[in-house]
């Protein structure tokens, strides 16, 4: 599916669309670490939640769990919440 | 992290720590956007800056290890991103992330577990332990990398220890952005015995390599009704090991400033002696590479609402020469007045030379040095961001 990267995270992936597949919101991004590695622990802590500032939108719709099923016709935009100075 | 003991190390003093003349002096500047690096020339005198490197991260601390004299570490996160350390074999000229930064682990199922939100403290290892690193971060954890900072394990049982755990408190405990694990010393004698301090949770020491830690609280002072035999409320801003007396500490804490000489384990309230009106508050403190009665703090004020300010708007370095017993203002050529500057615990230090030079930067973002053991300071270099850290390096 189509993902759209936000410019913190383009020192990764250096573009701001990029493919990645998985069956669920977990997965497409654990298949972008494979992808790019060290990118998904910037998104996702070590008790596998997403950052305080990271947004996902599936089709424009907020998605809060990993667990979400995604179709590969999807497109997943990640968000950063820019706040502070 | 199982860790194997190291040989037994002979119990003699190291060298006095020197320059070598054949390495290249630089200053390893950090700030809340980004971080520099500042060429020296021979004589300390000009001064090149390189950078920004990572604009827009906030670099906790950047760190040279020693032993190859051209690898450095940079504690790394952006305010919308999570934690990671970024690693340079070439001075700094590249960079690569580490494959595995610090993280704590997993919690098991229906348990909230901790998430680490940056690494703040970096310490190279032992000299005869090519390739380890220590961390310190925030929440409080303690971290080891066997591989140059390539990848990292939890280390020692205290990140998980109920004890510790309780004693580490909540992020409502510490400072204002996160509570802390820094300090982290190894003793120059011997890989296996280590020490950390915790803002808040007091001064923790090793002797069998991290496998356990025990506090050393004796003779530290607590707010005014708290019980002191609570490591939970020991707030120790900035400990240091004298390399030329290894078993000598310096502390600067939230309440005073301490010494303690091995093989006791009593902290000694040297800051008793400061002047009253400048008392004995502040977050960093230097020591001399070669004379472990010779050390450096710099004050602020700790009155009302604990502005840590340097007080009344004059800024000074204080200077010990006898282990405590008194102290000498050095303040010749920082401004007479009106300068509130605030300087953080890893934002002062010093380097090998002879005289030994001195360095600090606040958090208003000036960078300040002294070629002469602080008799006289000069501005090196203005406007930077939120000064965090500031460390010298001997490059290859």
């Amino acid at each position: 599916m189509k993902v759209l990267i936000p410019s913190a995270l383009r020192s990764y992936t250096e573009q701001g669309k990029v493919s990645a597949s998985g069956a669920t919101l977990g997965a497409v991004l654990v298949d972008l670490d494979r992808l790019y590695p060290g990118i998904r622990f910037r998104m996702i802590d070590e008790q596998e939640q997403i950052r305080r500032h990271i947004r996902c939108f599936v089709n424009g719709v907020q998605v809060r769990d990993l667990a979400q099923p995604l179709a590969a016709s999807d497109e997943l935009v990640i968000v950063q919440a820019l706040s502070g100075g | 992290m199982a860790v194997k003991k190291p040989k037994a190390a002979s119990r003699k003093a190291p060298a006095a720590a020197r320059a070598n003349p054949s390495r290249k002096s630089a200053l390893l500047v950090a700030t809340r956007k980004g971080a520099w690096v500042y060429h020296g020339d021979a004589a300390r005198r000009s001064w090149q800056p390189d950078g920004p490197h990572f604009l827009g991260h906030v670099i906790s601390h950047l760190v040279l290890d020693p032993r190859d004299g051209r690898t450095l570490l940079a504690a790394a996160k952006t305010g919308h991103l999570g934690p990671t350390v970024f690693r340079s074999t070439d001075r700094g000229r590249n960079w690569k992330e580490a494959a595995r930064p610090p993280a704590f682990a997993k919690a098991p199922e229906g348990e909230k577990g901790r998430a680490v939100d940056h690494t703040f403290w970096l310490t190279p290892g032992h000299r005869d332990e090519q390739g380890v690193w220590y961390a310190g971060t925030s929440p409080q954890g303690l971290f080891r990398s066997g591989d140059g900072g390539v990848t990292w394990e939890p280390f020692s049982p205290i990140n998980d220890d109920s004890e510790y755990r309780k004693w580490m408190g909540t992020v409502q405990d510490g400072t204002p952005d996160g509570p802390k694990l820094h300090s982290v010393i190894v003793d120059p004698r011997d890989p296996a015995h280590l020490y950390f301090a915790m803002s808040g949770g007091g001064v923790h020491e090793s002797v069998d390599c991290g496998r356990s830690f025990k506090p050393i609280l004796q003779g530290l002072e607590v707010f005014e009704g708290m019980d002191s035999a609570d490591p939970s409320f020991h707030d120790p801003h900035c400990v240091r090991l004298c390399p030329s007396n290894p078993d000598r500490l310096y502390q600067q804490n939230h309440c005073g400033i301490y010494r303690l000489d091995a093989p006791t384990r009593v902290w000694v309230r040297i800051g008793k002696s400061m002047p009253k009106r400048v008392g004995d508050i502040g977050f960093p403190l230097v020591v001399h590479p070669r004379d472990d009665n010779t050390a450096w703090v710099f004050p602020m004020d700790g009155t009302a609402v604990w502005p840590r300010t340097s007080p009344e708007g004059k800024p000074a370095v204080y200077a010990t020469r006898n282990g405590g017993k008194t102290w000498q203002r050095l303040d010749a050529g920082l401004p007479e007045k009106q300068a509130w500057w605030t300087v953080k615990r890893q934002a002062m230090t010093a380097d090998t030379r002879d005289p030994v030079g001195l360095y600090f930067g606040t958090t208003s973002g000036e960078l300040w040095m002294s070629r002469d053991e602080g008799r006289r300071w000069n501005c090196l270099a203005r406007h930077f961001p939120e000064i965090y850290a500031v460390e010298t390096a001997e490059f290859e």
